[in-house]
């Protein structure tokens, strides 16, 4: 969560209730039980080490001057490196959803980049789990447990390629970008 | 631990005891050729013209080293199927070379083409394409008859091809006795009669449930260990998995290529996640 909302702040300094509706914008129904109170802890929490500042906004597109929160130069380190880190077999399709959507908005990183290193991360460990799946009684208990891993694993694949779709279809300068 | 060590002992591991069937005295090992069995280059082909022009391959690049398994992957409609057909010459390209053992071979005419396709490529097909009427053993033997194989020599070598693949009390068995899982197996068989440089399967388990599937990939697993070169085409992500590599096409464009080193169990160890 600290992390979605330093990489969304990449893009652009803004104030806690714009963050919070990209935020529940990218997350559909699960970002309604995200209320406005848990984006402030978040920002607060994050102000509190240093990643955030809070500044006056420069030119307001109305009303009167209101306070947004910017990233520091240690928070631009730190969305940068959540960018760069693989996201492992554990990582939840949250978390990496959020990861792309704020590549695609802060430009920090190229969305299908992500995803293919994502793709080659899963494929490694899908391969682990068929081999040994394959040196395994299908019916043992260890085979059942293989079993599992490998399906989950698929489907996680099978989501990327959706992802991949999307984001090439978005990205201006993807591959695929230019054929859709 | 370098990642070519942890390759070589998961490979052995798999390759399990020495009187696999499958490893016989013929065992190539694998990476030892010099050039690459099976080389595409700026390869194409395109249906259709004008408006209802489809490329459906369209400029694939790809070396396939002796004893390499490679599996190439895709949504459906991404040019898989086309692929490999024009690898393994049932196709021509509309452009592009396709070389088979250091031979250029899409501008051989037909004959010469056929009588390569028959000696030096398996084919593996999702549904089999067996004769109904032929027994296993005769639909093995037939692809050795035809590349001038004696009677008796594609007897034994059916016979004895059946054995490896688990199936030699089916040998009289009509396809329709068999089960799709039996049936691939032979269609397995018959592939290896000839000693191909090469095994090309679209789909191979595309037909079968999850343990025919379990077999057929322990029966590649097998095969590559003996040095078998092997080109599979599938959408099923485990089943690319079992691979040494996997490629994949997007629009008839190769996209990605890894190598894979499915020997390990680091990455399934970070799945246990134990904090004692
Ligand atoms: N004989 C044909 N005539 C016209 N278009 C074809 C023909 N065969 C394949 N195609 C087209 O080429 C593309 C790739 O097909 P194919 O190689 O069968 O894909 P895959 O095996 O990955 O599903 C598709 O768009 C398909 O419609
Ligand atoms: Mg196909």
């Amino acid at each position: 969560m600290q992390d979605v909302a330093l990489a969304l702040l990449a893009k652009e300094p803004s104030h806690g209730y714009d963050l919070r509706r990209r935020l529940v914008a990218a997350l559909g129904p699960l970002g309604e039980t995200l209320n406005a109170g848990q984006v402030y802890v978040t920002l607060t929490r994050l102000e509190k080490a240093g990643l955030v500042v809070q500044e006056r906004e420069d030119a307001p597109v109305r009303g009167p001057r209101r306070k947004v929160y910017a990233l520091t130069a240690a928070g631009q380190e730190r969305v940068a490196a959540w960018m760069a880190e693989g996201a492992g077999a554990r990582a939840d399709v949250t978390e990496f959803h959020l990861k792309l959507v704020a590549a695609a908005e802060s430009g920090l990183a190229d969305p299908l980049a992500l995803v293919d290193a994502r793709r080659r991360e899963l494929i490694r460990s899908l391969a682990e789990a068929q081999h040994a799946a394959l040196a395994h009684d299908t019916n043992s208990e260890a085979g059942l447990l293989l079993e599992g891993i490998a399906l989950r694993l698929q489907a996680d694949l099978r989501w990327l390629e959706a992802c991949e779709r999307t984001w090439s279809a978005r990205a201006p300068r993807g591959k695929g970008g230019g054929k859709g | 631990m370098s990642r070519d060590s942890r390759r070589i002992r998961g490979r052995s591991q798999r390759r399990g005891t020495d009187d696999s069937p499958l490893a016989g005295p013929s065992s190539r090992q694998p990476g030892e050729a010099s050039g690459p069995v099976l080389r595409a280059v700026g390869l194409s082909r395109a249906y259709g013209q004008d408006e209802s022009l489809v490329r459906a391959v369209d400029g694939v690049d790809l070396d396939v080293p002796a004893g390499q398994a490679l599996a190439v992957t895709g949504p459906s409609g991404c040019g898989k199927s086309t692929l490999l057909q024009l690898l393994g010459g049932l196709d021509r390209p509309t452009d592009g070379e396709v070389w088979l053992g250091g031979r250029r071979m899409d501008h051989l005419g037909e004959r010469a083409l056929a009588r390569l396709r028959r000696r030096a490529i398996g084919f593996v097909f999702q549904s089999f394409h067996l004769m109904d009427e032929l027994t296993a053993a005769e639909n093995v033997e037939l692809p050795a008859l035809l590349a001038g194989a004696s009677p008796r020599t594609a007897r034994n070598r059916a016979a004895g091809l059946l054995d490896r693949v688990g199936l030699a009390d089916r040998a009289r068995h009509l396809p329709s006795e068999l089960s799709g899982g039996q049936r691939q197996r032979v269609a397995i068989a018959r592939a290896l009669v000839n000693e191909p440089l090469v095994v090309l399967a679209d789909e191979p388990t595309g037909n079968l449930d999850s343990a025919a599937t379990h077999d057929i990939l322990r029966l590649f697993d097998e095969l590559r260990a003996a040095g078998q070169t092997l080109v599979m085409v599938t959408h099923d992500e485990r089943v690319a998995a079992t691979a040494d590599r996997v490629v994949s096409l997007r629009d008839g464009t190769l996209a990605d290529d890894t190598r894979l080193d499915g020997g390990g169990t680091t990455r399934l160890g970070s799945l246990l996640n134990w904090e004692g």
